[in-house]
């Protein structure tokens, strides 16, 4: 259908190559989600002293089990960047599946803590502070799992050593999922 | 230099290839911006028709209540809230930011930048086809159990949350589906507008040989994406309220609905500025083409442009005023409100200055931006009556408000329109709109808008409330002062949308019998004039070069009184 590139894609007048620019608009407009959900968090937890009784059922250990699971996957992709860089194709996409069974465990780590959590009663439902627990929670963790889908889509292509440039930017990306995670961590599971 | 003729080459040959292909390929499918531009034009003139059709029904009930509307019939309660919901949402989602931004913003920032296509076309294909799929969620909430949605554009908690309620507990839901779907459209179209603009300019041209309209595209996208964010999270929290039962805007429960307005109004705000910014641009290339003149004080006016994006993120609470937020901060929102008057006033004088000791040429196009800006300035000059909390508290709810903010986006989304319609017509199908039906449209359209919304404003001052069914319950309002203006309001209305069959008739006739209007019929400067017309897919054979900025007409010295950005010199 599309007959290969448009020349349009291949100019950079603003000196940067034109996928990075574009993720990081993407970012941009996903900082913005998170900031009105996080912004309207805080307003409300400012607001509601009962925010910290209910924040004391979350289990601080889990959380930060997680966050090391995610930022352990970030180095990863970090690694993975490195070998693009270096043209050794095979070796990101090694590192790419690394991240991607990091972006898993999260979610496999997060599904067993919203189960317990729910057989003692704290659903979505129960109060204000849960409802932006699971809806924060899980905005995010969607984002994990989209992320681990691109992630696996590009170690393919990275392992027939093609479109390497898109190594860096599913890196870009996973970052910004960790430092949602970054955010999301102290406020609902260490301000209590 | 060598590898960009050796790359235009190829686009060339691939072009040839594209020659044989399906209908499908060639105008459902396609990745060209220009057939992407066209799909949103006729999608969002579709919407209009809905839009405008749906006001009509609710001006005859408004102008003759209980009476048996033609083409509809008798007007129920619950009728006429969602056709005043939808005709709201449609005008703005589903007509203003398809045919100002992406209609233009595809046609246009790829043609003026000098460059083939979108950055990420097949991104842009994506983002039209998430847009129709809203389009047709939307349509689908009139058809559930309850009907459409009633609560207002605005989605108020907690009319919206509660079925009890609104009575409409599927169309709520799905009339926010749909609104987020069309914003998930936006922000893909809106990245491709914005790293196509950073990236793609045709060697040569600068930040300030960018043309007007391609960086009031550009900013309105990123203001967009900078304030669609909390009310997106907003809209999850909204439905997760309508659907499963959490509390986020319920008081009784540890919620508070003055959240959602915050969240709505941190992006409704923005949002005029979003379709108000494209129209800008569009009114900017037309003046200056018609009054053979450098656009006055261009940096300035990209400035002014940017000063407006920022000052709209500090103005959205004086939508509040009387929804009960802390009266200090009615004070702020006052004075952000009366600021962000500064920047538009000056648009509107740049606009002026340029048009100062022109040689001007009536064209349909130029009475069009002529239009808006008279139409404008009196929309942003009633709205310092309500920017201003203390007389606001008197003219909250009334008509006077829905005078005013039709006073700003009628001149927007329709005279905005249909000034780069018609502007740009013969280089979107080769041909010239006819001139007469042109002008008699567009002083017939002018005049029945006026008659529309200036009695509303006097209904409004006289205390007449926006959205009451039937005014006869309320014998204060029943009066015959005020149903003499409800009516000649409502005919003046009904004048306005029948013209339109003029502008249908010219089009229609322009695309067979209009004069061939060649590459340049206005001999206009900017980039995609020096494209064929219809520009081919591809758009030009060889990539063009710049060597100057936009506006350089009557440049003193020169044969001709324009001076094209691709000519050496």
């Amino acid at each position: 259908m599309s007959s290969g590139r448009p020349i349009a894609t291949t100019r950079s007048a603003a000196g940067m190559p034109t996928g990075r620019l574009a993720v990081w608009w993407v970012i941009a407009s996903e900082i913005v989600i998170f900031g009105g959900l996080l912004a309207s968090y805080v307003m409300y937890r400012l607001a509601h002293d009962a925010f910290a009784e209910q924040a004391a059922h979350t289990n601080t250990w889990i959380g930060a089990f997680n966050t090391f699971v995610l930022l352990t996957s970030s180095l990863m992709a970090v690694q993975a960047h490195k070998a693009a860089d270096e043209g050794d194709g095979p070796r990101a996409a090694r590192f790419l599946q690394l991240t991607a069974a990091g972006g898993l465990l999260f979610a496999v780590v997060k599904a067993f803590e919203w189960t317990d959590e729910i057989r003692h009663g704290f659903t979505i439902t129960s109060s204000t502070f849960w409802s932006f627990y699971y809806t924060a929670a899980g905005l995010h963790a969607a984002h994990v799992l989209a992320g681990v889908v691109i992630l696996l889509i590009v170690a393919a292509s990275a392992k027939r050593s093609v479109e390497l440039h898109r190594v860096e930017l599913i890196g870009i990306y996973w970052h910004f999922v960790d430092v949602v995670w970054i955010f999301l961590f102290p406020l609902l599971y260490i301000a209590k | 230099m060598a590898t960009q003729t050796m790359t235009a080459g190829a686009a060339g040959e691939a072009h040839a290839a594209h020659a044989e292909q399906t209908f499908w390929q060639r105008y459902v499918f396609s990745t060209d911006h220009k057939t992407i531009a066209m799909q949103y034009l006729f999608t969002g003139m579709a919407m209009a028709v809905l839009g405008g059709f749906f006001s009509y029904v609710f001006r005859m009930q408004m102008a003759y209540p209980g009476a048996e509307v033609p083409f509809w019939g008798i007007v129920t309660p619950a009728a006429y809230n969602t056709l005043i919901t939808n005709h709201g949402a449609i005008m703005i989602f589903w007509v203003a930011m398809p045919v100002l931004i992406a209609a233009f913003g595809n046609y246009l920032i790829p043609l003026m930048l000098g460059c083939d296509d979108m950055v990420f076309p097949r991104l842009n294909r994506l983002s039209y086809q998430i847009f129709l799929l809203s389009v047709l969620v939307l349509f689908s909430s009139f058809f559930v159990k309850g009907g459409g949605f009633g609560g207002a554009w605005t989605v108020y908690p907690p009319l919206s949350s509660k079925a009890e309620y609104n009575l409409t507990p599927g169309g709520s839901t799905i009339f926010l589906i749909a609104v987020a779907l069309e914003f998930v459209a936006f922000l893909m179209g809106g990245i491709n507008f914005i790293t196509t603009a950073m990236n793609s300019r045709a060697p040569g041209m600068k930040m300030y040989d960018i043309p007007m309209v391609v960086w009031t595209i550009v900013l309105a996208s990123i203001l967009f994406m900078g304030s669609v964010g909390p009310l997106v999270a907003g809209a999850v929290m909204l439905i997760f309220d309508q659907t499963i039962g959490t509390a986020f805007f319920d008081p009784n429960r540890g919620g508070d609905p003055i959240l959602w307005q915050h969240l709505f109004w941190f992006f409704g705000h923005p949002e005029v500025y979003v379709v108000l910014l494209p129209a800008l641009g569009i009114v900017a290339e037309i003046i200056t083409v018609f009054s053979r003149k450098k656009l006055f004080a261009y940096r300035t006016a990209i400035y002014v442009a940017i000063a407006t994006c920022v000052l709209s993120f500090t103005v959205w609470a004086h939508h509040q005023f009387i929804a009960g937020i802390d009266p200090r901060m009615a004070n702020i929102f006052t004075v952000t409100t009366l600021l962000i008057s500064v920047p538009v006033a000056q648009m509107m004088l740049v606009y002026i200055a340029t048009l100062y000791g022109g040689s001007i040429t009536f064209t349909t196009p130029m009475l069009w931006a002529l239009g808006f800006i008279a139409t404008f300035l009196l929309g942003g000059v009633t709205g310092i009556f309500l920017g201003t909390a203390g007389s606001d508290i008197y003219f909250h709810d009334t008509y006077f408000v829905l005078a005013h903010f039709h006073y700003t986006f009628y001149p927007i989304a329709i005279i905005g329109s249909f000034a780069g319609f018609t502007f740009w017509f013969p280089k979107m199908f080769g041909r010239m709109l006819n001139e007469t039906l042109g002008k008699i449209h567009f002083w017939v359209t002018i005049t029945a808008f006026s008659g529309t919304f200036l009695p509303l404003f006097v209904t409004g001052i006289l205390g007449d409330n926006r959205r009451i069914p039937d005014h006869r319950i309320y014998p204060e309002l029943d009066t015959p002062m005020l149903n003499g203006l409800r009516e000649f309001a409502t005919i003046s209305m009904v004048i306005m949308l029948l013209v339109q069959f003029v502008f249908v008739f010219n089009v229609v006739w322009s695309l067979r019998r209009g004069k061939k209007a060649g590459k340049n019929p206005w001999k206009a400067n900017t980039l995609e004039w020096t494209a064929d017309s219809p520009p081919p897919h591809g758009n030009w054979k060889d990539l063009p070069r710049v060597y100057r900025g936009p506006y350089e007409y009557s440049v003193p010295g020169r044969s001709e009184d324009y001076w094209p950005q691709d000519v050496p010199n």
